[in-house]
């Protein structure tokens, strides 16, 4: 096919693409009586409407006509300023893809999953939220112009609050849903100075024109609009410390919903900062790195250590996807690092391996939390504590969410390994490329990025382990039952890319090309793979190489040495069945088995510093302590940003507000001598 | 891309025949340290293979995941042994993989060797698992840094490429950086195979094991799989620490000669960590759990000091 034919056709399909997710957002809410329908309709256009954006951006990367992709105008605006233009750039298309492909997977689990609210709630609003959300986030990747993208920034922000607040009976709900709001607000003003400010040296609102924009502000200004960027998508992506609404909001929502939030609503966050730092605001001072590396880093390893002490499946999924964020950002930051070192290479390097990891911490987190909303369809709970067992009786489940599992904690070969080996070699190569002691950062950092890896190890295993295996610890676990099958091929799509991602990662680094091509002049999917596609390096001479695949298939080729090990010692042996040892007591009851608290209790201990817990124990027994009657068991974590931050804060507000009540005092003259004030305040300035 | 077939075969064996010796002879000289007459060194291989003739017993409430973890702990180990270099500098694997497949290749086998110790619902498995995650992840970040250190000095990731050029004019065996990047691995290569001050080996059915409390409920040939993994596990990183920080002797060439005599070198060197080993095991109580961490972060600082020692050297 020619490059035009490629184009009009990837063009076609995103205009197919939005304007099905538009239609099943309509359409749903005509069924609002007819729960079966409402599903079907819905979630059938959010699969096909996905499913036709996911082809149109890999068609616009793998072809290479995304580069010369020109904006277009979605429809015809009356206002002057307020134009409605949409851009199918490389960037937007990478992003466009993992929504797309998220997209396409959730709608699948959703057939089934929409089920377990029939005669409970209204699922066609689900649906039509579910639709307008896909629709929101997708033009937010696409949207060519601050003011379309302010105004689909906000559509997403607003859907996902509803869909947030979808079980509003439940008060934690209802609380999570307006700390979402507040905090998605406080981002937005941001956002919305930062593009003031660009507009100022620009003169317009297109993002044609604030390409390379940073050489004409003045440095001042530029570091402010850094800064305003930062806080403002760093709300959204939920870095530390803005993470706040991160782990009250997604496990409140329907899993379906969390799913994407986690996966794709906070990597809007990510689009953001590449968008504005690496197209917009031109070459960086050495400071932006070493800022977005350091909250990467402690957003990193945070994250993990909170996702830790949780023992509700999705508040510790939740805090993962904090943890992961704080990984990109570490790709990021070094990438911002570089470029003011005058190392595109090394910054396209770095920003591959962030942006490889965006994609990959969408798949492997929606797929997890699609896992956990299979569970929680089928006993009812969050909490870890009264799980276990499942691994019996929801065979497939267990198994995709050990997939994730292994990819999350990124272990080889999976595809967590390949973008944290990427981020590894970067901020390996960025200390011979840095002078001055900031190199240090680099390896300081990897030492970071390696404690949580193995932290994310440490707590998947407790999830996975807890959840699946062992004796079920309540009755819910003990009746679960296996997912319906669309839930199972929502899971098996993503873990399918978990396993295309890991394995094949020279194939799928063509498709960064065009991206890195575009925001920093270089490609470098030839230079990173080896041996006909088979090797990843790490694009020196000899920095490294690794080849999952390679693995994988050594592996294979090892089994015969238990095999003949096998054969040679142990083919007359045989495999009894029997109890698990108890000590000579009367069996193994379920209370004997470790729990979640107790898995991570040691890392509780060696962080108490940080977590500052807390444990309270009643005992009443009649003779005897040791023989006690009831007990009565507290464990607490301090969240310290809540404490220490959030509520000082909140405290400072209320306490200023007090004050300025006295200014609203309901007389009509004292209004107008404020009026009177402002307005000769206003004509000194004037003047 | 060449393979080369005959070195794959040939190191796999040496991995799975000299890693009982290594085994065997840790136990023994500890034993007549402690003026005990102590096991032969042969009985690591005759314990194993014992193991693999006998029946097993499965645990009732036990998954699949138990009886896939012990293939799993088994072929990691393997696997990571292909990827350094042995008694030649070029390690047959090189090309799929550096020191950062090896470091995750472990980790993937102690993370299905954890959840092998879960799955039977008993409460020693699970007591092994946290403990065994805690350590290895307190550990990481000081094994990663002390890497790193290497590493950077090298200019390479890969095991092959950093025992080449470790002879070279820029390393000297007394080379500060050098030296502390080596202690710290080596505090982490007590943590990591489970050896005196953190873990007690010999310890069966205290409270105060880890490695063995996961292994309560294998019998059979999954436990000899899992203790051949993990003797697999320590002679690997036991590999890693002289042939990385001293590769003398070790073979350039193929030549019969070369590698008889790069092999002796070898075992001398490895037999030399033993001791060493030994000599701490016999001299040095075991630390209670909440200490092991400032042991582990006492060589997070020495592989710090190692990483900024590159930078005042230099």
């Amino acid at each position: 096919m020619t490059n035009a034919l490629m184009h009009d056709l990837s063009i076609t399909l995103l205009d197919f693409c939005l304007i099905i997710y538009a239609t099943g957002a309509v359409a749903s809410l005509l069924f609002l009586r007819h729960e079966k329908t409402a599903t079907v309709v819905s979630f059938g256009c959010s699969s096909v409407a996905a499913l036709c954006g996911l082809i149109a951006c890999a068609l616009a990367l793998g072809s290479g006509t995304a580069a010369s992709n020109q904006s277009f105008e979605l429809f015809r605006s009356l206002v002057p300023y307020v134009q409605f233009t949409v851009r199918l750039d490389p960037l937007g298309a990478f992003f466009g893809m993992i929504v797309s492909l998220l997209g396409l997977a959730l709608s699948i689990y959703s057939f089934g999953y929409a089920r377990g609210f029939f005669g409970r709630k209204n699922v066609a609003v689900l649906g039509a939220f579910f639709n307008l959300l896909l629709l929101a986030i997708t033009l937010v990747f696409l949207a060519a112009n601050a003011f379309f993208f302010l105004m689909v920034w906000e559509i997403m922000a607003l859907s996902a609050y509803c869909l947030v607040s979808f079980e509003h009976e439940k008060e934690e709900t209802r609380q999570a849903g307006v700390l979402f709001f507040v905090m998605s607000h406080i981002g937005t003003g941001c956002i919305l100075l930062g593009f003031l400010l660009l507009f100022q040296a620009s003169g317009g609102y297109g993002f044609d024109l604030f390409h390379g924009i940073g050489a004409h502000l003045s440095p001042g200004q530029r570091d402010a609009a850094f800064l305003l960027f930062l806080a403002g998508f760093g709300v959204k992506a939920g870095i530390v410390p803005l993470h706040i609404w991160l782990p009250a909001a997604h496990p409140v929502a329907p899993s379906n919903v969390s799913a994407l939030m986690s996966g794709v609503l906070i990597k809007t966050g990510i689009y953001g900062m590449t968008r504005v730092f690496f197209d917009f605001l031109g070459t960086p001072p050495g400071w932006w790195g070493v800022t977005v590396l350091s909250i990467g880093t402690v957003s990193a390893v945070l994250g993990v250590l909170y996702a830790l002490m949780e023992h509700d499946l999705k508040r510790l999924l939740a805090y993962h996807s904090i943890e992961n964020i704080g990984i990109i950002l570490m790709g990021l930051g070094a990438a911002l690092m570089f470029l003011h070192s005058g190392h595109p290479a090394l910054a396209s390097l770095a920003l591959i391996a962030g942006l490889y990891h965006t994609i990959n911490h969408a798949v492997f987190k929606g797929l997890l939390f699609l896992g956990a909303g299979a569970v929680l369809h089928s006993t009812h709970t969050r909490d870890m504590e009264e799980m276990g067992g499942l691994a019996r009786n929801m065979r497939w489940t267990a198994l995709f969410f050990l997939v994730g599992a292994v990819a999350i904690s990124a272990l080889p070969p999976l595809n967590g390994f390949v973008s944290e080996w990427l981020t590894y070699q970067s901020l390996l190569q960025g200390f011979g490329a840095t002078p001055s002691l900031v190199r240090l950062m680099f390896p300081l950092s990897g030492a970071m990025l390696a404690l949580t890896g193995a932290l994310a190890a440490a707590c998947f295993v407790k999830a996975f382990g807890i959840t699946f295996l062992a004796q079920p610890r309540s009755d819910h676990a003990r009746k679960a039952h296996e997912a319906p099958v669309t839930m199972l091929l929502g899971q098996g799509i993503l873990t399918a890319a978990c396993v295309f991602l890991g394995l094949f990662p020279t194939s799928f680094l063509k498709l960064l090309d065009p991206v890195t091509q575009q925001l920093l002049g270089q490609e470098l999917s030839g230079q990173l793979s080896l041996a006909n596609g088979l090797v990843l390096t790490g694009a020196t001479a000899h920095g490294g190489t690794v080849s999952t695949l390679g693995i994988t298939l050594m592996l294979v080729c090892l089994l015969p040495v238990p095999g003949v090990l096998w054969l040679v010692f142990a083919r007359r042996s045989k495999t009894r069945i029997g109890p698990t040892w108890d000590c000579g007591l009367r069996g193994l009851t379920p209370q004997m088995e470790y729990t979640a608290t107790g898995f991570s209790k040691p890392i509780r201990m060696i962080f108490k510093t940080l977590f500052r817990p807390r444990r309270e124990v009643q005992r009443e027994y009649d003779f005897s302590p040791y023989f006690a009657t009831t007990i009565r068991f507290e464990s607490h974590v301090e969240e310290v940003f809540q404490t220490r931050i959030y509520r000082p804060l909140n405290r400072l507000v209320l306490r200023i507000s007090r004050r300025l009540r006295a200014l609203q005092a309901g007389s009509i003259q004292a209004y107008l001598i404020y009026i009177f004030i402002t307005l000769l305040l206003l004509l000194i300035f004037a003047l | 891309m060449n393979l080369n077939v005959t070195a794959i075969v040939l190191q796999t064996a040496l991995l799975l025949l000299l890693a009982p010796l290594l085994s065997g002879c840790i136990r023994n000289w500890k034993a007549k340290l402690q003026n005990r007459r102590g096991p032969r060194i042969w009985q690591p291989y005759l314990d194993w293979i014992k193991f693999l003739r006998k029946d097993m017993v499965i645990s009732e409430h036990a998954s699949w995941v138990f009886s896939f973890a012990p293939y799993v702990v088994l072929l990691t180990a393997l696997m990571a042994g292909l990827l350094v270099p042995t008694i030649i500098d070029q390690a047959p694997l090189s090309l799929f993989g550096g020191v950062l497949a090896l470091v995750g290749l472990l980790a993937l086998g102690r993370f299905f060797l954890a959840l092998g110790g879960l799955d039977p619902g008993s409460a020693f498995g699970g007591m092994g698992s946290s403990r065994e995650m805690t350590i290895a992840a307190i550990a990481e970040p000081a094994m990663m840094l002390a890497i790193f250190t290497v590493a950077i000095t090298a200019g390479s990731t890969d095991l092959s490429h950093m025992v080449q050029v470790t002879p070279g004019a820029t390393w000297s065996l007394l080379n500060p950086t050098h030296v502390m990047a080596f202690a710290a691995l080596f505090i982490v290569l007590l943590a990591e195979t489970g050896r005196l001050p953190v873990d007690n080996p010999a310890t069966h059915l205290e409270l105060t094991m880890i490695h063995e409390a996961m292994l309560l409920e294998y019998s059979g040939r999954y436990l000899a799989f899992m203790e051949w993994g993990a003797s697999i596990k320590q002679l690997v990183l036991m590999t890693l620490l002289v042939n990385v920080f001293f590769p003398l002797g070790i073979a350039t060439s193929a030549s019969p000669a070369a590698l008889g005599l790069s092999l002796l070198a070898y075992l001398a060197k490895l037999l030399a960590l033993c001791g060493v080993v030994v000599l701490i095991e016999t001299t040095n109580a075991k630390l209670r759990l909440f200490r092991v961490p400032d042991l582990l972060s006492a060589a997070f600082v020495l592989a710090t000091l190692a990483l900024l020692s590159t930078f005042l050297f230099q």
